[in-house]
Parts: C-alpha cells; structure tokens; sequence
C-alpha cells in the first residue's frame, strides 16, 4: 500500500500538506475544506497523484488542527471540532491543556488510521457493487446523494435541497452535453463553455469566509497557556478505549453517508459517548471521554468519506467534494473503473492517508504550542493575503478575468446563503453532480424510450429511490419527535 | 433562549414584507421566474434527432422544483420566523466596495483598503500585505508556474 508513495517527491508533498493543513485547522474560518479550495488551482502543475495526496493529507491534519483552537481558545478551527470545545476548553481552564490536547491526538488519530482501515476494505466491495449499476442506478444513486445531504447536513433540510437543485442550475449553464445548445449563456462566450469549479468553489469557500470575518473583527480570543501536550495516562485509556473505538465506528460509518461528513459525525460521536458514558454529568465541564469521542469520530469521518467519493464519484462531506473536484480536473474518474485501471494510483492515496494520520499525531505532539500561535496571526494580515491567493488561483487555471468575477459573485451569493441559514455545500455537490444526474436521466429516458415508470423495475434503483424517500422525510420524524 | 424569543417576537412584529423570510423567498422566487421564461427562448431540437427530453427541460424542472420548495420555507416560516441576524456592520460594506475597487483596480489596493479599514495602521504589515506579498505571489506564478499575465503598467515593466 505504501509502495507508491516511495518517492521523496511524494513524501515532501505529504509533510507540506500536512503541516499545511493543521495550520489552516488552527486557523479559525480557514480548515481543511477552504484550504483545499485555495491550492486546487496550485495543484495543477503536480501529477494527479501528487495532488490528490496533497489534497488528501490537508484534509487528514486539517480535521485534526480544528482541536487545538477548541481547546485553547474555546474557538473550533474547523466546524468538525465544535463538539470539543465543549469539553476541551474547560479541561484546559482547568490547567490541563496538554492532557485534553493529548487525548485529542490520540483519539484522531486512532479514528483516522480506523478509518483508513474501512476504507482500505469498503471502498473496493463498493466499487464491485458498482459494476452492476447503469445510467439509471447512477441518476437514482445521485439523488439519494443529494436527498441523504439535505436531511443529515447542517440547517434546514428544505433549504439544503433548494441550495442542491441550485448547484445542479448552475451545472447547466453552457452548451448542452448532448445537443450543444446553448442555455443560459445570454450570448456571452466565455460561458458557452460552462461555469468551471474552482472559481465557484473557491468563492462559496474562501471569499464568503472573507466577507463573514468581516462582520466579526471585533471578537476576541482568550488564549489558554499551553506548557506541553501529554500522553493520556492509563487510567485516562481505560476511561476512554470503548469510546474511542465506539466514535471511530460512528464515525467512518457517517462519513461513508453523504454527508457534511466530520461535523456531524463529532456531534453523533460526542452524544453517543455522553449516553454510554458512566459519569455523563461530567460532559460539558470538562470529561476526557467527551474530547475522545468527539475527535475520534471527525477523524474517523475522513476516510469514510473517501469511499463514496472513489468507489462511486459521490463526495462524503465537503471536503471531499473539494477532492473530487480535484480529482475531476485532474483527468481522474472516480468509480469502479478506477479501481480497475489504476489501482497504484488508489494504494498512493490510502497509503497517503495512513502516513498524514501518523504525521499529525507527531507534528501534534511536539508542535502544538507553535501551531497554537498560528491563532495570533491577525485577521487583518491574513484575510487580505488569501484574497490574492484566491485571485491568482482562479485567474491561474484558464487565464480568464471572468472566472475571477465569477468567484467574486458567488463571494457575495455564499455569504448571504450563510446569512439567511443555506448551506454553501449542497451547491458545491449539486454542481458536481449536476452533470451525472441529468446525463444519467437522460440517457435512462433514452433507454426506457421516455417511459418514466421503468426506474422502478430496476432493482437497484428502486431501493435508491425508497431510500431517498426515507432521508426526505427522516427531518419530518425527527422534529416530530423533538416537539413530543 | 430568551434573547432568541424576543428577537423572533420582534421579526413577528414587522410588516411582512420586511421580514428575512418574504425578502429571501421573493428574491429567489423572482430570479427563478426570470430564468424559466429565459428557458422558454432555449432552442428546440427537431423530434427526428431529438434523443430523450429536451435541453430545456431539466433546467425547467430544476427551476420549479426551486420555486416550490422556496413556497414551503415561505410558508414553514410563517409559524416559525426566521431568527434576525446581527445587523451588518460598516467594514462590511466597506469590504464589499473593495471587491469593486478590486474589479477596476487591482489586487495592491485592495489588499491595503481591507487592511487598512480592518484597522491595520502599521506601514510596514500595510506595505506587506499590499506590495511585497502580491509581488511574491506574481513572482511565484511567473517563475514556478510559467503563467503569462495579461499586459498592464507594471507588468509591461517586468516583460521588458
């Protein structure tokens, strides 16, 4: 598995992106997925391994980075690590900083190298499963994709879909794939050829981050001092094995889902921990299982989400949209085919993964307190400095001054979706999908000789569709049960 | 809790259409409109050579299905009113008019307006983040990634 990644300009990628990626997790409003989107256009001068390790080790430490600022300054770096504040920082004004930041490194990085290990196994059976789909299983997978991240994302379930069916429309705008008739191009050229990724994906990321720092620059972090991070002691492993392990499951499992992958994974983790805990009246004040359950659910959220993402081309979380878009651009199609024809390429990014995952607990341990003073670098300095980044990154890909009105607008559109309670990331996966679901259905239609009631005497499709039906109205049975 | 309470009482209290939830619904719902019936002027591909459904089609389906789901949140919110957001504060709008400066200026001015508006006052982090860092940034396109930009004043200066 690691055998592709013996090169020393695979490992130099590795070590950059890791250090890269816990220093946008200690940032907070940065994280792995903006970051990811900010050096997508960076990664077209690599080879698709090279970037995609990149864009995988980001993602790993990234996850991991988001804990040290819940614990020190009460502020998740990463919305992945909400859930550790909650525990984290009272332990830390306790004095036991480097005790919460060791079980935090700890646990990541079980939950990581837990989830490599799922994916190692799953994502081959899914992508043999794979094999059996057509155009019509493909469109009704897309769907129960879309339907599964309106109903277990963040927010509201209805907005999510509004935001979904969005990225979908924007998918449209060029010449049509099938026809070449322009739709939505009023006549403007450079949009014959469609909306491209990076410049939507960086803009709803990093420029709508940019415009919400703003509102915020009166906010100020109270800094816990941190001596050294700590080995957890063994009375703290014997408090904390059966969560750790109880988490990585949770939370491979969510990820695998299509979901906002690792925030909602830390939160399920961290209640599960409190519900099977012995003392749940010391969650929220400062509980050790509290920290292990939540971190070792959003790490172990990672490689779940890389399976859907490789085995079948659907993104797990947002990040992994971000990969897949990576991995789309670079020429590389996700899927079963994948796994067939380039299966070095797949043991590069596993392998990848399981190295970030070691790296981080090593760059954890011995560089928490430098990470830590990441947080002191003003929004003032920082913020304008992605600015160019962003700029040049989108500029960079087709030398086009439109795509970087483009990120600009969906800047603005990002931070106001935010405001008003959407989330960005339905639109990022509805603009990746949007392809896949109208080609599929158009070509099931062609199959099916336009008889729409044909999906449902494919199996497979079927179950996609039930399913999808469940995640619709999964939110209605849940807020119910919430009034009773 | 209480505060949420009160600011929803206080969202409820408004005339309807200044409320968040009309405002953003009729937005959206406006936008949508306009683009179906630019769907409607999509050319049409003669039935003979016409595989499926037409181009217009999914976009059409897209939009009402966009439509109706923005009727139901309109309707959802009016039992239960959306929370009122802190209003936006001026280095917001301030940064907004950056992004049009930045559209007919360039990245140094930008990078010293947001700087400066943010509350940097240092001339040498004003310099950095205006100057040193976007030549660095050019520099390292250039160089590394043999990117040619487009001709202007100051990279007529560094062609020749």
């Amino acid at each position: 598995m690691l055998t592709p990644l013996f090169s020393s300009k695979l490992l130099i990628v590795l070590l950059f992106g890791t250090l890269f990626g816990l220093i946008l997790g200690v940032l907070p409003g940065l994280g792995p997925t903006t970051g990811g989107a900010l050096i997508l256009p960076f990664t077209m001068t690599l080879d698709p391994l090279s970037a995609i390790v990149l864009l995988t080790s980001i993602y790993c430490a990234g996850t991991y980075g988001g804990a040290i600022t819940a614990v020190l300054i009460n502020t998740p770096g990463t919305p992945a690590a909400a859930a550790t504040c909650l525990d984290g920082y009272p332990l830390a004004q306790k004095g036991e900083a480097g005790r919460a930041l060791g079980m935090a490194t700890v646990s990541s990085t079980v939950g990581g190298i837990f989830s490599v290990i799922i994916l190692v196994f799953f994502a081959p059976l899914l992508a043999k499963l794979a094999y059996e789909f057509g155009q019509p299983e493909y469109f009704a997978l897309a769907i129960f994709g879309l339907t599964m991240l309106s109903s277990i994302g963040e927010g509201s379930p209805i907005k999510n879909l509004i935001a979904g069916a969005f990225g979908i429309l924007i998918s449209t705008i060029g010449k049509d794939f099938m026809t070449s008739i322009d739709r939505f191009t009023y006549g403007i050229n450079e949009l014959s050829v469609g909306i491209g990724f990076i410049p939507v994906v960086v803009g709803l990321f990093a420029i709508s981050e940019m415009l919400t720092q703003s509102t915020i620059l009166d906010q100020v972090f109270k800094r816990v001092a941190l001596k050294a991070v700590k080995l957890p002691t063994k009375d703290d492993y014997k408090k904390t094995w059966k969560t750790i392990l109880r988490s990585s499951g949770i939370g491979s499992f969510i990820g695998v889902l299509p979901a906002e992958g690792g925030t909602v994974a830390s939160l399920i983790g961290y209640s599960e921990a409190k519900r099977f805990s012995k003392n749940p009246e010391q969650f929220g004040k400062g509980s050790i299982e509290g920290i292990a359950g939540a971190e070792a659910a959003n790490n172990a959220a990672t490689g779940g989400a890389m399976v859907p993402t490789l085995a079948l081309g659907i993104p797990g979380s947002a990040t992994t949209a971000v990969i897949l878009t990576g991995l789309i651009i670079h020429g590389v199609r996700p899927g079963p085919d994948l796994f067939r024809e380039q299966p070095d390429f797949l043991y590069g990014i596993f392998g990848a993964m399981l190295i970030a995952n070691v790296l981080f607990f090593i760059f954890g341990f011995f560089g928490a307190k430098i990470f830590a003073r990441i947080t002191l670098v003003p929004n003032k300095i920082l913020w304008p400095m992605i600015f160019a980044v962003s700029v040049c990154g989108t500029y960079s890909l087709s030398q086009s001054i439109i795509d970087v009105w483009i990120m600009l607008f969906f800047g603005v559109l990002g931070f106001f979706m935010r405001r008003f309670g959407f989330s960005v990331v339905p639109v990022i996966i509805g603009l990746i999908l949007g392809e896949l679901v109208e080609g599929t259905l158009r070509q099931s239609l062609v199959i099916f000789d336009g008889n729409w009631l044909m999906f449902l005497t494919r199996p497979i499709a079927l179950t996609f569709f039930i399913l999808s039906l469940i995640a619709l109205a999964f939110p209605l049975l849940r807020s119910k049960k919430h009034k009773k | 809790m209480n505060n949420v309470r009160n600011k929803k009482r206080a969202n409820k209290s408004l005339p309807f259409f200044f409320k968040d939830e009309f405002k953003v619904s009729f937005v959206i719902i406006f936008i949508s409109i306009i683009l179906l019936i630019s769907t409607f002027s999509f050319d049409i591909v003669p039935p003979i050579l016409n595989r499926g459904i037409q181009p217009a089609t999914f976009p059409k389906a897209l939009l009402i299905l966009i439509i109706s789901l923005t009727l139901i949140i309109y309707y959802l919110s009016i039992k239960n009113p959306w929370k009122i957001g802190k209003k936006l504060p001026k280095t917001f709008f301030l940064t907004l008019l950056s992004f049009l400066i930045f559209v007919i200026l360039a990245i140094s001015v930008l990078s010293i307006f947001v700087s400066y508006n943010w509350g940097e006052r240092r001339i040498f982090y004003l310099l950095l983040v205006s100057i040193i860092f976007p030549i660095l940034v050019f520099i390292f396109f250039e160089t590394i990634l043999g990117l040619r930009f487009p001709p202007g004043i100051i990279t007529n200066l560094y062609y020749y």
